[in-house]
C-alpha cells in the first residue's frame, strides 16, 4: 500500500515544468515552443490542484480556472503573432528573427 | 486505495511521456498529438483529487480548443521546410545546463520541505463528502468571493479576440 501524497503531485509537476523549460530554452520551432509553454502552465496547474485537495481549500481550483483562461488568451494571442510573422518573413524558427540582436 | 495508486503512475507516466515526446519530435503534428496525451494525463490527475470541474474545463477547453488552434496554425504555416532542419537552437547545451541548476535547487527544496507536506496525511484519510458538488461550490466562490477576477477575465478573453484578430488580418 503505497498512497499517493501532496510530495509526488509537487514532484511530477516540478517534472512537467522542467520538461518545459527545456523545450522553451532549446527548441528552434515556434509553435513547439508555445506548446511547451502550455505544459509549463499545466504543471502550475498540477500544483494548485494539488495543495487546493489537500488543504480542503477550493482557491486552487479557482485559480487554476484563471491559468486555464490566460493560457486560452496566450495561445490565441501567440498564434496569432506566429501567422502575423510567417507571413512576413517566411520563417516559424525562433534563431532566424534577429532584427533586433545586437 | 490502490486503485488511486495505480491510477497516479499511469496518469503521471502519460503527462511525462507526452511531454518528452511533444519537446523532442521533429514533425509539428507529432508533437501536437504528444501534447494531447499529455493534457490528457493531467486531466486524468485532476479527476484524481476531485476536481471534476477542472477535469471537464482540461478537456473541452486544452484537448478541445488549444489544441485545435495548434492543429489549425501547424496547417496554416508550412511547416515542411522546418521540418527537415536543424531542430535545437544554438545555445541549447546552456539552457540544459540552466535547467538542470534549477532542478537541482527545486530538488533541494523538496528534499529540505518534505516533512512540511503533512497536509499530505489528509489525502490519504477519508474526507467527509462535501454537502455540495465540485461545480457547485467552485460556481458558489467564484460569482461571488472571485466575482471582480471573474470579470476582468473576461476582459482579457474579449482583448485577446480583438488582438489576435487584428494581428492575423493582412491589411488593416
Amino acid at each position: 500500500m503505497y498512497p499517493i501524497t501532496t510530495l509526488h503531485y509537487l514532484v511530477l509537476s516540478v517534472a512537467l515544468l522542467l520538461i518545459g523549460t527545456v523545450g522553451v530554452l532549446t527548441r528552434r520551432n515556434i509553435v513547439i515552443i508555445l506548446m511547451s509553454i502550455e505544459l509549463i502552465l499545466n504543471a502550475v496547474n498540477i500544483n494548485l490542484v494539488a495543495f487546493s485537495h489537500a488543504l480542503h481549500n477550493l482557491g486552487g481550483q479557482i485559480f487554476a480556472i484563471f491559468v486555464i483562461t490566460d493560457a486560452v488568451a496566450e495561445a490565441a494571442v501567440g498564434l496569432g503573432i506566429l501567422i502575423a510573422l510567417f507571413r512576413n518573413k517566411e520563417t516559424v524558427q525562433a534563431d532566424e528573427i534577429d532584427l533586433l540582436k545586437w | 486505495m490502490l486503485i488511486d495508486t495505480i491510477s497516479f503512475y499511469i496518469f503521471a507516466f502519460m503527462v511525462l511521456a507526452g511531454g518528452v515526446f511533444t519537446i523532442t519530435r521533429r514533425n509539428a503534428v507529432h508533437s501536437a498529438i504528444s501534447l494531447i496525451v499529455s493534457l490528457l494525463g493531467v486531466a486524468g490527475l485532476y479527476l484524481l483529487q476531485q476536481a471534476e470541474f477542472l477535469f471537464v474545463v482540461q478537456v473541452m477547453l486544452y484537448v478541445g480548443g488549444i489544441m485545435l488552434l495548434f492543429l489549425f496554425v501547424i496547417m496554416l504555416v508550412n511547416l515542411d521546410q522546418a521540418a527537415r532542419e536543424r531542430q535545437f537552437n544554438k545555445a541549447w547545451l546552456v539552457g540544459l545546463a540552466a535547467v538542470v541548476g534549477v532542478a537541482a535547487e527545486i530538488g533541494y527544496v523538496l528534499y529540505r520541505g518534505r516533512d512540511a507536506f503533512h497536509v499530505a496525511d489528509s489525502m490519504t484519510a477519508v474526507p467527509a463528502p462535501p454537502a455540495l458538488g465540485n461545480t457547485e461550490m467552485l460556481a458558489d466562490a467564484l460569482f461571488s468571493e472571485y466575482l471582480l477576477p471573474f470579470e476582468i477575465a473576461s476582459i482579457l478573453l474579449l482583448v485577446a479576440v480583438v488582438g489576435s484578430v487584428v494581428m492575423a488580418k493582412k491589411r488593416i
